[in-house]
């Protein structure tokens, strides 16, 4: 069984997300990086769910996850076309009209 | 009994689990409500008559409120028990955090209303969305599981981040929205990767109760198989619901996201998002991995005293009072993880420290719920004036709202005879009974240095002359309701604690 390789595709996964996140000024590059998490997260949830001899509870929860992932690029999506509407641009470092 | 999602017994046919639906209804009125508003307005051409919306979202609130405290009575006579296959509980917590949420419904659906108009905005959406968002609230209050726990968590939060982007005129309010749906769709998918660990190594999403995270710890603790695995995964759960709660280290979107929003929202979000998930916190690694604890506290140790001592501080260097009130929400988050603290303790003074937590989060989403309702009225059409100086002379021009912020402030600031002392004073006594001292002491201190801060605005109103610019405050129906019913709240409970700290020690020692 092969749990060890999965997880480590897990975890790069995971990490390249979330240096994704930090690092790029692009919202819709940012989101990108989010979906790559949450998509390690299923690779995860699906290699112990094999290693529990198929437990259902893991594949029902990695589709629960992919339902709310389409969910959530859809509110993102319509979030950052709302903000380029407005300044023409998604450069996250640009929303500035806050400071404090 | 319970059947769902077990391998062994998924055999030839599908076993439906025992749903329950009596204890479902606080639920089932607030998905009915928001379903009937979104469809029932998108079939009607003009619109509803003025003010129907939030009206069918306060009656909803006020049923499902009403319908908890039928659920608390039962739970009484026969006992916590468990529905849907176990994924959901009706217990005293749930319950109590579940009413709370509810209260902060009824008190937005108020001010919203005058708040929509006033802007020329009105539409049933928010309200579908603030329905949608307290539906998630009590499904993470009151979850089992780990995968209901996220399910609820994501339908509270992407309600949120449409709410908090629902001001179409207000460059801010889309910015805000988009910051927070940036950070917290971060912090959902490290929760979330946190849960798959979790999962990994216990086998389970369940929480408690028979085949769950608790028993599962309580046997494999000693063989130490995939401890790693497991203290991973709870840290990683540990930062998706701090990033919730904003506590420091994971604070940064507040005060924007605060600032932005419309500020009716940010009163919602302080008070039911804060509400929600306190109780996710609460069930998923506090009630769920006492095995753990020794693992967990010091983190949530760590995470009390940098929230306590941060979000005072820096709230008292702001001039804008939504950024201020935004960082005394978070330095609020610091003394509520103070109580969790004393929770993790377990036994005796763990069940005080859960009760604390419970009497602290309702105080707390009443209070800061008027305060922002009075936010909302000074902020004029706009909402846009919420420098300190626009609050300069309200003492002079509208005394009476200017009195009621000053009871919320002083409230806040946790002056005896109102509600927040009370739940400063259970907090800090909690932690004192679960002799976690130095944590106690420093809470006391960042009260002290809170306090300057409230003062700073009540200063503002009453003893500053008003510049007598921008047009006169008024106080519509609705907002005025509830700032009222806050005020009253507030009052009551500060000169005659006792019934609801009963409450919510008996809430805290019926557990599922």
């Amino acid at each position: 069984m092969l749990l060890n390789q999965f997880l480590l595709l897990g975890a790069i996964l995971f990490a390249i997300g979330v240096y994704g996140v930090v690092a790029r000024r692009n919202a819709v590059l940012v989101l990108m990086s989010i979906e790559l998490i949450l998509n390690s997260v299923n690779i995860n949830l699906l290699a112990f769910a094999l290693r529990n001899g198929g437990d259902p509870t893991g594949h029902t929860f990695a589709l629960y996850v992919i339902a709310v992932a389409a969910a959530e690029v859809g509110v993102g999506l319509a979030l950052v076309l709302l903000v380029y509407r407005n300044r023409r641009s998604i450069a996250l470092d640009e929303l500035s009209e806050m400071k404090g | 009994m319970h059947l769902l999602l077990s391998p062994m017994q998924q055999t030839d046919k599908l076993i439906s689990p025992s749903v329950n639906w009596g204890s479902l209804t606080p639920l089932l009125v607030l998905l009915g409500a928001g379903l009937v508003l979104l469809v029932g307005a998108a079939l009607s051409a003009r619109g509803w008559a003025k003010g129907l919306y939030a009206t069918l979202t306060a009656a909803a609130a006020v049923a499902a409120g009403v319908l908890q405290f039928v659920l608390w009575n039962s739970t009484v006579h026969h006992g916590p028990k468990s529905l849907v296959g176990e994924a959901l509980v009706v217990d005293g917590p749930s319950l109590f955090i579940g009413i709370s949420i509810c209260a902060a419904l009824l008190l937005a659906a108020l001010v919203t209303d005058d708040y929509l108009r006033r802007e020329d905005i009105d539409s049933p959406e928010v309200y579908g969305l603030y329905l949608m968002a307290a539906l998630g609230g009590l499904v993470m209050a009151a979850s089992n599981d780990l995968i209901v726990l996220f399910l609820g968590l994501e339908v509270l939060s992407i309600a949120l981040y449409v709410l908090a982007a629902s001001h179409r005129k207000r460059i801010e309010s889309q910015e805000a929205g988009l910051k927070y749906f940036i950070l917290g769709g971060f912090s959902s998918a490290f929760f979330l990767y946190g849960v798959a660990l979790v999962y990994g190594a216990t086998g389970t999403t369940r929480l408690r109760g028979p085949e769950s995270i608790k028993t599962a710890l309580a046997l494999t603790v000693e063989t130490d198989k995939h401890r790693a695995l497991l203290v991973v995964g709870v840290a990683l759960l540990l930062v998706g619901l701090a990033f919730k709660v904003a506590a420091v280290p994971f604070h940064s979107w507040t005060p924007d996201v605060y600032q932005g929003a419309p500020t009716p929202v940010t009163g919602f979000m302080a008070s039911a998002a804060k509400a929600a998930a306190f109780g996710a916190l609460l069930r998923s690694v506090v009630l769920s991995m006492p095995e753990l604890r020794d693992d967990w506290r010091p983190a949530i140790w760590v995470l009390a005293i940098l929230t306590l001592v941060i979000g005072s501080t820096l709230a008292v260097v702001q001039t804008n009072v939504k950024r201020m009130l935004a960082y005394s929400s978070i330095s609020h988050a610091g003394f509520i993880l103070v109580g969790i603290e004393a929770a993790a303790h377990g036994g005796e003074s763990g069940d005080r420290g859960i009760a604390s937590v419970l009497f602290y989060v309702l105080t707390y989403a009443v209070l800061v719920s008027g305060t922002f309702a009075v936010s909302t009225l000074v902020g004029r059409s706009g909402d846009g004036a919420h420098g300190l100086d626009s609050y300069r002379g309200l003492g002079r021009q509208r005394p009476v709202l200017a009195l009621a912020l000053a009871v919320f402030l002083l409230a806040q600031a946790g002056v005896p005879l109102t509600s927040g002392f009370v739940a400063k004073f259970s907090v800090i006594t909690a932690a004192a009974d679960a002799s976690s001292y130095a944590i106690a002491i420093i809470a006391m201190l960042a009260a002290v240095i809170g306090a300057f801060l409230y003062l700073r605005i009540i200063v503002s109103m009453f003893l500053e002359d008003g510049d007598a610019e921008g047009e006169r405050v008024s106080i519509p129906f609705g907002t005025g309701a509830a700032i009222g019913i806050s005020v009253a709240f507030t009052l009551v409970v500060g000169f005659f604690p006792g019934w609801l700290l009963e409450l919510a020690r008996d809430a805290a020692t019926r557990l599922y």
